[in-house]
């Protein structure tokens, strides 16, 4: 074999070898995912019935019971996370997209933003604690929702500017150009022009947190009966499951693969959900 | 309603818009500094008391009040290291699987499979860790582990399945998807001109990813994989399950340690007395103040690229 061939075979090894290796790493992240879906969903799936969902828990060590409060818990602070987060975040990215722009304070407000996306949820979790836990004298409900809605805010602040700024500027231009104040140029053509995006944001930022443990873990506590107060402490699905898996009884991991089965099934629904949406608008 | 009268209303209308929306934007950087301010005044019970000796002393005894931060430093640092080693080169894997190989109908499909991957919130990561891996580990891997790598002080220390090694692992599952989609969306930012000419030269796949795409993509890579570092500093949950617990630093990588996150998550509650509340609130403006940095420095190189930031 000549050295020239001999170069050539070299190439086409390493690129099939590069190649290969590049396969076998989205079959490995895909191989995980599968293998986390299955053991969730043929431990979490027989853990539901009908108490699962209707009862209080049951004493420690005492078998039956269910996460009623829990399941109830966690859509109110979800809820009232999301009221007071959503507008907060989406006016704050109309500032970005409509006023702000490229001025100083906008770029300063995406910076911030963009790192609290990703700062650690614990420390938000320590954060509430000291400003509204520690003050007011005791965990509470609407702590946990202030945590989660604070987790909340910078990622629908950078969607829904994202978003807003897909509307076209003529489309801004036709409607001022009518004599509409800039205000409801705002409010009447660009939300409306970029409701379906804010909408995906907001259900994957609602998604997101709502499946988060660590804010919740000393801010809206625990509570192992009902609660209807926003200021005692509250049950939510990802605390409970916390605590069950960390527990000794048998019973208890399995409530907790049930309820883990549960906070993974809304999730994902709700980000294929978002993303067939996105597709449908794209298409 | 007269023209003129319409005109101020409409005035003021706008006014009071601007100020709502710039009262919120403004809502976020004041929201920043408050969380460090915050944080600082609740420290600084345990600054007072140890000072700096609270980074590099290592012990940690509630009972006779005293704080040594090391361990859980150590250990976040460690373990988030260990997740970077092994998610490093099977992100950029999928992502050049993602937009240079993959058949356009495989494309879609591995794309969403791979958020979803990252939309499962982190609890589920650590308890499937704690009751599925963790066994394996323990019966399957690590004893041979000890066995024929033990020679080397990392990979040595008791085969629980729980520990510094496993906490990175399951580190490294949740933050693939990150690091996978960013740089997907940066690979997909080299101008296809560039890439044809690398062909039409007569370059094989390899040798234009190689030779093309990542030279004009650094930054905005290396961007991306510190980000996956800030993510995986600040993970809790994964960590709290896995990594055991034990304020002691030792260099085997299967024994038992803690991180700044599970040491808050598991201690948090019980701590009754000020010093210890206000040891642990130290620990959590350290982890604050470690992210920011790593997570402004991957802002700055991931800016070039132009990608507009979170939302995974």
């Amino acid at each position: 074999m000549d050295a020239q061939s001999f170069h050539y075979m070299r190439r086409k090894f390493y690129n099939l070898l590069a190649l290969s290796v590049s396969v076998l790493s989205a079959g490995f992240g895909i191989f995980f995912l599968f293998w986390i879906l299955k053991d969730v969903i043929s431990f979490g799936l027989p853990a539901l019935n009908g108490s699962f969902f209707t009862e209080l828990p049951a004493p420690p060590g005492a078998e039956g019971g269910g996460l009623a409060n829990a399941i109830f818990g966690t859509i109110l602070i979800t809820v009232v996370a999301t009221v007071i987060g959503v507008p907060s975040g989406i006016l704050a990215g109309t500032y970005l997209s409509e006023y702000g722009r490229k001025s100083r304070v906008a770029s300063v407000v995406r910076f911030v933003s963009d790192i609290l996306v990703s700062a650690p949820s614990i420390v938000v979790g320590v954060f509430v604690y000291a400003l509204l836990v520690k003050p007011f004298g005791g965990f509470s409900a609407i702590a946990g929702a202030v945590a989660l809605s604070i987790i909340m805010l910078p990622v629908v602040i950078r969607t829904s500017e994202e978003m807003l700024k897909l509307v076209p500027d003529a489309t801004r231009e036709a409607a001022l150009a009518l004599g509409a104040p800039h205000w409801k140029v705002t409010v009447h053509v660009v939300y409306r022009g970029a409701l379906r995006g804010i909408t995906t944001g907001v259900m994957l930022a609602v998604a997101r947190v709502s499946g988060e443990t660590a804010p919740l873990l000393f801010t809206s506590f625990n509570n192992s009966f009902w609660n209807f107060d926003m200021s005692e402490p509250t049950a939510t699905l990802t605390v409970t499951i916390f605590n069950y898996a960390m527990g000794p009884y048998e019973d208890w991991h399995q409530k907790a693969w049930g309820g883990a089965f549960l906070i993974t099934a809304i999730v994902l629904c709700v980000t294929l959900l978002s993303r067939l949406i996105v597709r449908r608008k794209a298409a | 309603m007269p023209v003129i009268d319409r005109h101020k209303a409409d005035k003021a209308g706008d006014a009071l818009f601007k100020g709502v929306s710039y009262f919120f934007a403004l809502l976020v950087i004041v929201l920043m500094a408050l969380i460090f301010v915050v944080l600082f005044k609740e420290s600084l019970l345990s600054i007072r008391a140890f000072g700096f000796k609270f980074i590099y002393t290592s012990v940690w005894d509630p009972v006779a009040g005293e704080f040594g931060a090391l361990p859980a430093i150590w250990g976040t640092i460690v373990s988030s290291i260990i997740a970077i080693v092994i998610a490093v080169p099977v992100s950029l894997g999928i992502a050049i699987f993602l937009t240079e190989m993959a058949p356009k109908g495989l494309k879609g499909p591995i794309g969403t499979a791979i958020e979803l991957l990252a939309s499962i919130p982190s609890i589920i990561y650590g308890m499937w860790g704690l009751f599925i891996f963790a066994p394996l580990l323990s019966e399957y891997v690590e004893p041979y582990m000890v066995d024929y790598l033990g020679f080397i002080p990392l990979f040595n220390g008791a085969p629980l399945g729980i520990g510094m090694l496993p906490a990175g692992f399951i580190l490294a599952i949740m933050i693939i998807p990150f690091i996978s989609s960013v740089s997907r969306d940066i690979f997909q930012m080299v101008p296809p001109i560039l890439k044809e000419s690398g062909y039409g030269v007569g370059a094989t796949r390899w040798e234009v990813i190689r030779k093309v795409v990542l030279p004009y993509t650094r930054s905005g890579i290396i961007g991306a994989v510190i980000l996956g570092l800030g993510r995986a500093l600040g993970e809790t949950m994964a960590v709290t399950f896995l990594i055991g617990n034990s304020h002691r630093i030792s260099l085997a990588l299967l024994d038992p340690a803690t991180s700044i996150s599970a040491t808050l998550a598991n201690e948090f509650t019980e701590a009754v007395e000020d010093l210890y509340l206000s040891s642990l609130v130290e620990l959590g403006l350290i982890l604050f103040v470690i992210t920011f940095i790593v997570l402004a420095l991957a802002k700055l190189l991931i800016g070039r690229f132009s990608y507009k930031g979170g939302n995974l």
